[in-house]
């Protein structure tokens, strides 16, 4: 009769956490592939935002250059911003958030596993398209590599605690807005230091200290992030 | 199935559920054993999917307390979402995935299942044909099927089904009742709602919440 409880281990990769990660991430990714509307949306926000700034404001490439790195910076939050809210919403509409919950498996590798694939869909994109916008807006040669380092250690922290904020809102019926409130103060010191390298880059400061700064709000992000957002997703579900 | 095997696997004591100033049940304990059928009934409203959801460990929302095989749940949460299927109000199927991409993605969450007989489950359900076509494509009652068929692959000793014959034709309930009273003849325990008629008959244990319905 103790049949049924006999753990049948099969030795599929899953069983490791290695497997469990590439398993949720690569389920993520071929969502994200099947529904490219999600996947186009920040990138034509970015890219619009860029487009319009000199257009709006002055064609000066004396002007553009000197904001350049605000404006990229500002366009690249405030994208990632916007791709927030679906990081958690199918999930928890269709029910699999639930059996995400109610899963063994250790929900903080498979909270960082989605907020990776998040990232490879909207942080990632933006910081290889980041150079073109610069040069849109004249950012002098100097900054591009300062512009690009500072987005690949900037954006994952963006979408990291982002998702803090989609966790506690994906049970609302309408998140969208309160994720801007709760996550935009958040998101203030890692645009400061972002445009800053970008900056520093342009006028030939040392970069080491932002880059040191910004790796370090990541590591913290890393590490504590998940929990805050594992812990988040167990009230949202729960309500 | 003799008296030894009848021990309690589930126990629920002194339960107290509130939702909008309504109370939906107070003081319910019920103890459920290894094989038994647990049918909860009650009206629209009753809180029977709330009462799931406690029981799965979802929802907070609630006072009282919950033992897993003697020890409050809270110490043995691991052990119990190991042993525990639970199938929801929603299917949970990815309506993107096809049915085999999302049993490959239950198996990965559930390390305890059966991944080499995912086909073999399809087919079960009636849905061999059907493993590489997304899910939207599939009627509701398909996408129902495709989240039973974890039934087949699960080795976990307690199930809870919200609604499991919902949009099931006659046939797929009839084998759906089977696979139920199969589990409980090995030592498995079922906690269910359905508005069918049960054709288990007296295997299953009623347990209405109308009467537990506050005052």
């Amino acid at each position: 009769m103790e049949q049924i409880l006999t753990n049948e281990r099969s030795d599929s990769a899953e069983n490791t956490l290695m497997g469990l990660f590439w398993a949720v991430l690569k389920r993520d990714l071929m969502l994200a592939y099947r529904k490219k509307s999600d996947l186009f949306n920040p990138l034509v926000f970015f890219l619009m935002v860029a487009t319009l700034f000199p257009l709006g404001v002055s064609p000066e490439p004396d002007f553009l250059a000197e904001v350049a790195p605000g404006v990229v910076w500002v366009a690249a939050l405030l994208a990632t911003l916007l791709s927030m809210d679906s990081l958690f919403r199918s999930d928890f509409e269709d029910g699999t958030l639930e059996q995400t919950l109610l899963s063994p498996q250790p929900l903080f590798v498979i909270v960082l596993s989605k907020v990776l694939a998040h990232w490879m869909m909207s942080g990632l994109p933006l910081t290889l398209l980041a150079p073109l916008l610069g040069v849109m807006l004249f950012l002098p040669a100097e900054g591009m590599s300062g512009l690009m380092l500072s987005l690949l250690l900037g954006t994952p922290t963006l979408s990291l605690v982002g998702a803090i904020g989609a966790a506690l809102t994906v049970g609302l019926r309408k998140g969208g807005v309160l994720i801007s409130l709760l996550v935009l103060p958040l998101y203030i010191p890692v645009l400061i230091f972002g445009t800053s390298a970008v900056q520093a880059a342009v006028t030939g400061l040392p970069l080491a200290g932002f880059f040191a700064l910004l790796g370090a709000m990541l590591a913290l992000g890393v590490v504590m992030a998940p929990l805050a957002i594992a812990a988040a997703l167990r009230i949202s579900v729960s309500g | 199935m003799g008296k030894g095997l009848s021990k309690t696997l589930f126990q629920v004591e002194n339960l107290f559920c509130e939702r909008d100033e309504r109370i939906l049940f107070e003081d319910l304990s019920f103890n459920i054993s290894s094989g038994e059928i647990v049918q909860v009934e009650g009206q629209n409203g009753s809180g029977k999917t709330t009462l799931l959801r406690i029981l799965s460990g979802l929802s907070n929302n609630f006072e009282g307390d919950l033992y897993w095989q003697g020890e409050p749940l809270a110490d043995v949460r691991d052990d119990y979402k190991r042993q525990l299927l639970y199938f929801g109000h929603h299917p949970g199927v990815k309506a993107i995935l096809s049915p085999e991409e999302n049993l490959r993605w239950y198996v990965a969450m559930h390390p305890g299942m059966r991944a080499n007989s995912i086909a073999d489950a399809l087919d079960k359900v009636g849905l061999s044909g059907f493993e590489d076509v997304p899910c939207h494509t599939l009627s509701a009652g398909q996408n129902r099927r495709v989240s039973l068929a974890r039934l087949y692959l699960s080795n976990a000793r307690l199930w809870i089904l919200d609604e499991p014959f919902t949009a099931i034709d006659k046939k797929g309930v009839a084998e759906k009742e089977q696979l139920i009273l199969d589990h409980a003849n090995k030592g498995g325990s079922v906690i269910l709602t359905t508005h069918h008629e049960l054709a288990m008959g007296d295997k299953v244990r009623r347990l209405n919440l109308d009467e537990m319905a506050g005052t």
